[in-house]
């Protein structure tokens, strides 16, 4: 933070200066045990209940891309990071705000998209706000979602929680999703028929926890992709990890594209994936559960805890030397979540 | 995926890493003179693989971190002028020059575009009739060619309000530079695979020749440096030393005509100054007197500033090979790539970033 007195779009993008601006801004100043979790959602308890709680929003540019759209992407985004502490997801807010002029047929598209999400997946939109702000001093349709779910008594699912010999799972093929939406900006347009993965994770997550209550950590690699969320996990759990990179499935589109503009896929944001730590002995079984699941078919075992209190992510490179894995730094991919 | 798996097949590699280690008795010193060469080597782990039988060394392949900052700090006050579009490639827009950067002054307000062709400079130009645009033209033999494509469709055109900023590098002079200062002692060169396809081999036969420096002109998967370090080493066992295409997918022996034409038209040879090095005779290009007008130089007066270094960034002696990235004080503590102090941690291609980023032991 020392180094800058403006907000930059790096500060927004998942990696180093992300974590930086919560170390060293919001976590002292909002100071509480619950925060302090850094989880996907807030584990709250009231009167024997166990609620999560989570907050998000969403600025995506283009509005429509291939697979989804701003309101789909706000309905899964809010369930996902429910999802990811093990909570059913049970209601949500939808606060909306838009610019002036914006077409109101575009906007009932959007509505309706999260309405098909929320209809699918059983969470209720139960209250809502809007807000229009003149022309220029907003791009189009911002989107900003609460939900809260209940999670189970005897489930403790926290990117805290990650063990030695933990095998870390990942649920699909990674970087769909920014490189759908890249596919359709201004200035990289190329031709594609990548899809997003942009989809409502709970439903595996609950086939999951059937299937094993071992699952240590859950987390969708969103902003800062795959590399983001392993660095996340090894610094909360304080653990050291090692990745296979021959074992990370990528699609042949989502390569070619990396290639092309130099990204690494392991820093694409995905918005339909996530990642598993699960107990040596159930992962197996878990990972058979998964692939049962349509949006766990290409799911895979990429790594695993290896020791404890050395806090890092090794990637085992394809000629088979190690490297350590880092934050991505800067902002790769502004808005594309 | 075609055409990339073949090059990545980690059995392949894990071979030719093992025929390496035995083929080798004495521990060798290799240059690569090619940022992405360099980002190859770091991020799948060659060099610490090999790093018991083979030093491999980064040389000046960075356009970016040789582009002197009395060249940044003119490149600065242009934009700064009134009714001017200065278009550039990303990379350039954090290199920080004496007091400014691009990235810096296009918060305060100056016209700096980034663009992803130089075809995108002529456009801008097109469309705006009432500025002056100028593309700032960095880049070695790869990019040249493509500058050179546009300068000539300008004259076309008979755009009177573009212009370029011409900072053109040459590779092998650079290599002649590197060999007459004897500052490191190098058994071989892995020459860079895109420049290599538009000049082609021949260029680097003084090498062989003169010096008697084996050279292997490589592709950039770990397989193409993989083998290109047995290449070299197979000479170096024979005593030999030849100039051999490792990158024969995409490089010949007279390389890319079409391109080399239009540069001998565009462009002619004049002296540059290299960061770290000084001024290298006959390694940069400028503008032929048919395309005169398009020089930026020409038509602006600038005021050429001095030029200067940070006094404890080493980005110079990292660029002639004779330190690395982690010999620095500054490197990972005050210069990271959200605050690069010296040229080399700000390009994705430059070795301190690719250290950064892939090769470093610790957070």
């Amino acid at each position: 933070m020392k180094d800058h007195d403006k907000v930059l779009l790096a500060h927004g993008g998942g990696g180093e200066l992300s974590y930086r601006l919560i170390k060293d801004l919001l976590l002292p100043a909002f100071d509480n045990p619950v925060l302090k979790e850094l989880d996907d959602a807030a584990r709250l308890s009231s009167k024997n209940k166990r609620l999560a709680f989570s907050t998000d929003s969403y600025v995506v540019k283009p509005l429509f891309f291939p697979g989804g759209d701003i309101g789909k992407l706000a309905v899964c985004g809010t369930i996902n990071d429910l999802a990811m502490v093990g909570a059913e997801p049970l209601y949500m807010s939808a606060s909306l705000i838009i610019e002036e002029g914006f077409s109101l047929n575009t906007l009932k598209k959007v509505i309706n998209s999260m309405e098909r999400v929320a209809r699918q997946t059983g969470i209720e939109i139960v209250t809502g706000d809007t807000k229009v702000v003149e022309r220029g001093s907003l791009d189009r349709l911002f989107i900003n979602t609460a939900g809260i779910g209940s999670i189970d008594a005897d489930l403790d699912i926290s990117g805290n929680n990650a063990r030695v010999g933990d095998r870390i799972v990942i649920s699909g093929t990674i970087g769909d999703h920014g490189i759908a939406v890249l596919s359709q900006r201004e200035g990289f347009q190329f031709e594609s028929k990548l899809m997003s993965d942009c989809a409502p994770l709970n439903n595996l997550v609950s086939r999951m926890v059937k299937e094993s209550n071992n699952i240590h950590v859950l987390r969708d690699p969103t902003r800062g992709g795959v590399a983001a969320v392993l660095n996340e996990i090894a610094f909360q759990s304080e653990m050291e990890m090692l990745i296979e990179e021959k074992a990370i499935p990528v699609k042949d589109e989502v390569r070619a594209a990396c290639e092309m503009l130099g990204l690494d896929p392991l820093h694409v944001p995905n918005e339909g994936r996530l990642i598993a730590f699960v107990a040596e002995k159930d992962a197996h079984s878990v990972l058979e559960a998964m692939r049962d699941d349509p949006l766990g078919k290409d799911a895979a075992i990429i790594g695993e805890v290896i020791g404890r209190n050395r806090p890092r992510v090794l990637l085992e490179t394809l000629i088979g030397a190690r490297r350590i894995l880092f934050l991505p730094r800067g902002e790769l991919l502004p808005r594309i979540c | 995926m075609r055409f990339l798996d073949e090059f990545r097949d980690s059995r392949l590699a894990q071979a030719l890493a093992d025929k390496i280690q035995t083929l080798n008795s004495k521990k060798l010193n290799f240059m690569e003179v090619c940022g992405t060469h360099t980002v190859t080597i770091i991020k799948s782990g060659i060099k610490e693989l090999l790093k018991d039988k083979i030093n491999l060394i980064s040389g000046p392949g960075c356009p970016v971190c040789v582009t002197s900052t009395q060249d940044v700090d003119k490149a600065i006050s242009i934009a700064k002028m009134d009714g001017v579009i200065l278009a550039t490639f990303g990379d350039m827009l954090k290199v920080p020059g004496r007091l400014s950067s691009l990235e810096k002054e296009r918060a305060k307000g100056s016209d700096i575009r980034v663009i992803y062709s130089s075809l995108d400079a002529v456009d801008i130009a097109r469309k705006n009739p009432h500025k002056k645009v100028i593309l700032l033209a960095i880049g070695f033999e790869t990019t040249a060619p493509t500058i050179a494509f546009s300068v000539s469709l300008a004259l076309r055109m008979q755009l009177s309000n573009f212009f370029i900023l011409c900072l053109h590098k040459l590779i092998p002079p650079a290599m002649k530079a590197l060999l007459d200062m004897g500052e490191v002692n190098l058994h071989g060169f892995i020459c860079p695979g895109h420049v290599s396809t538009i000049i082609g081999s021949n260029p680097y036969r003084f090498i062989t020749q003169d010096y008697r420096i084996p050279c292997v002109i490589t592709g950039f998967e770990p397989t193409d440096v993989l083998q290109a370090i047995l290449m070299l080493l197979s000479q170096e066992k024979d005593g030999e030393s030849q100039v051999m295409i490792q990158y024969k997918r995409g490089v010949s022996e007279e390389g890319n005509p079409v391109a080399l034409d239009l540069m001998d038209e565009v462009f002619e040879r004049c002296d540059a100054n290299w960061r770290g090095i000084g001024i290298i005779p006959g390694s940069g290009l400028g503008l032929t007197h048919k395309y005169k007008k398009f020089d930026v130089d020409d038509f602006f007066d600038i005021l050429e500033g001095e030029d200067y270094e940070h006094p404890d960034c080493i980005c110079g002696q990292i660029l002639r090979g004779i330190k690395e990235p982690s010999d620095c004080k500054l490197f990972g503590r005050s210069c990271h790539p959200d605050h690069p102090i010296g040229p080399c941690m700000v390009s994705l291609e430059g070795s301190c970033a690719a250290y950064y980023y892939y090769g470093r032991k610790e957070r």
